[in-house]
């Protein structure tokens, strides 16, 4: 029972996700706005963690799984890119690498700036 | 033995489950950061469709189940969003500074790369919005005259990407605060990144979760305002 209840409310956000991202016109996609949901109704305390977490963490657990066939795919989609392939791939590479190397690093700095400032005050 | 393959929608998600079992074993055997499971596993499925000469439609008959169940995983990312909510109350302007950085460095590599590339409008603008999540990309891409189906590949290829190099990423930049890691595979590999950061640990995940979404409405909001710059 505990796994149908669980299963039927993320199923339930899910589509009501769905449903808003039928009825507003921002490219904002179904998971995204039932993520909002569901934080919302655990915050206000509609949902207990608890009553979604063990389907929850099972699906997060498994996520990179459904990865997979979009990953495979992608050896037969590559002759749609044709010539472009090349600059394609090292675009999309360097600009991850930086992406991801700018991103932690702001951050980081931020955080060990506030936590330096805090140790002064005490 | 092949009429059942054909036939058989369970197939393809074996395969997949299977070849990611054993890169999930690799890792833990090897303790390799290249070998990332999600890696081994497309390697392995690729070369074990083209050793027993199946086609990837066939396949992915079955394993296109296994997609469908990235919507309601996206809505999960709540939870470890909401279990780390105050923690996140606690740092919201290294948040908001960090993924705006993200966002802008997205787009000024891309026109950097692209004018040294020569690459024309269509293509520029299709490889705007790589970073973000797949659903909202699609979008994004279209709007601003670009090739959506390209637009996807750069997509996967980022997530996947991020996802393998994260590790030794964060080793050679010395990134070690659970939180800048979450946020920088959130805000450069959108939901891929985030599996990636789930398997980090929880404070990396929930940040990680929260940059999808960060990331991808602020990517909407600057691509329009940079797209008609090549």
């Amino acid at each position: 029972m505990k796994y149908l209840k669980e299963t039927a409310i993320i199923f339930g956000i899910t589509m009501a996700g769905e449903f808003l991202n039928y009825l507003l016109p921002f490219p904002v996609p179904a998971g995204v706005y039932g993520l909002f949901i569901l934080l919302t109704l655990l915050s206000v305390g509609i949902i207990k963690v608890e009553e979604v977490s063990s389907v929850g963490d099972f699906l997060l657990d498994t996520m990179p799984l459904m990865f997979i066939p979009a990953g495979v795919g992608l050896l037969d989609s590559t002759g749609e890119a044709g010539e472009i392939l090349v600059p394609l791939v090292v675009i999309t590479a360097v600009s991850t690498v930086f992406v991801m190397v700018l991103t932690g690093e702001v951050a980081q700095r931020i955080i060990r700036g506030a936590q330096k400032k805090e140790a002064e005050h005490e | 033995m092949n009429d059942v393959i054909h036939s058989s929608l369970y197939f393809g998600m074996l395969v997949s489950v299977g070849a990611y079992l054993f890169g999930v074993w690799l890792k833990k055997r090897t303790k390799l950061a290249i070998l990332n499971p999600l890696l081994v596993a497309i390697v392995l499925v690729i070369l074990f469709l083209s050793v027993f000469r199946i086609d990837y439609q066939e396949y992915n008959k079955g394993a296109v189940y296994l997609s469908y169940f990235l919507t309601p995983a996206t809505v999960c990312l709540a939870i470890p969003l909401y279990r780390q909510l105050e923690y996140l109350k606690r740092h919201t302007f290294a948040v908001a500074a960090s993924i705006a950085a993200g966002v802008a460095g997205s787009a000024v590599s891309i026109f950097i790369m692209a004018k040294l590339f020569q690459l024309e409008h269509v293509y520029y603008v299709t490889l705007l919005p790589k970073s973000i999540t797949t659903a909202i990309g699609m979008g994004v891409s279209e709007e601003a005259g670009g090739i959506v189906t390209l637009t996807v590949i750069s997509i996967i290829v980022t997530g996947i990407l991020g996802n393998i190099i994260a590790d030794w990423l964060f080793q050679i930049f010395k990134i070690e605060e659970p939180m800048a890691k979450g946020l920088a595979l959130g805000t450069a590999a959108h939901a891929i990144g985030t599996a990636k950061a789930l398997e980090l640990g929880e404070i990396e995940g929930a940040m990680s979760s929260l940059a999808i979404a960060v990331a991808g409405l602020l990517t909407v909001v600057v691509v329009p305002l940079v797209s008609g710059l090549i």
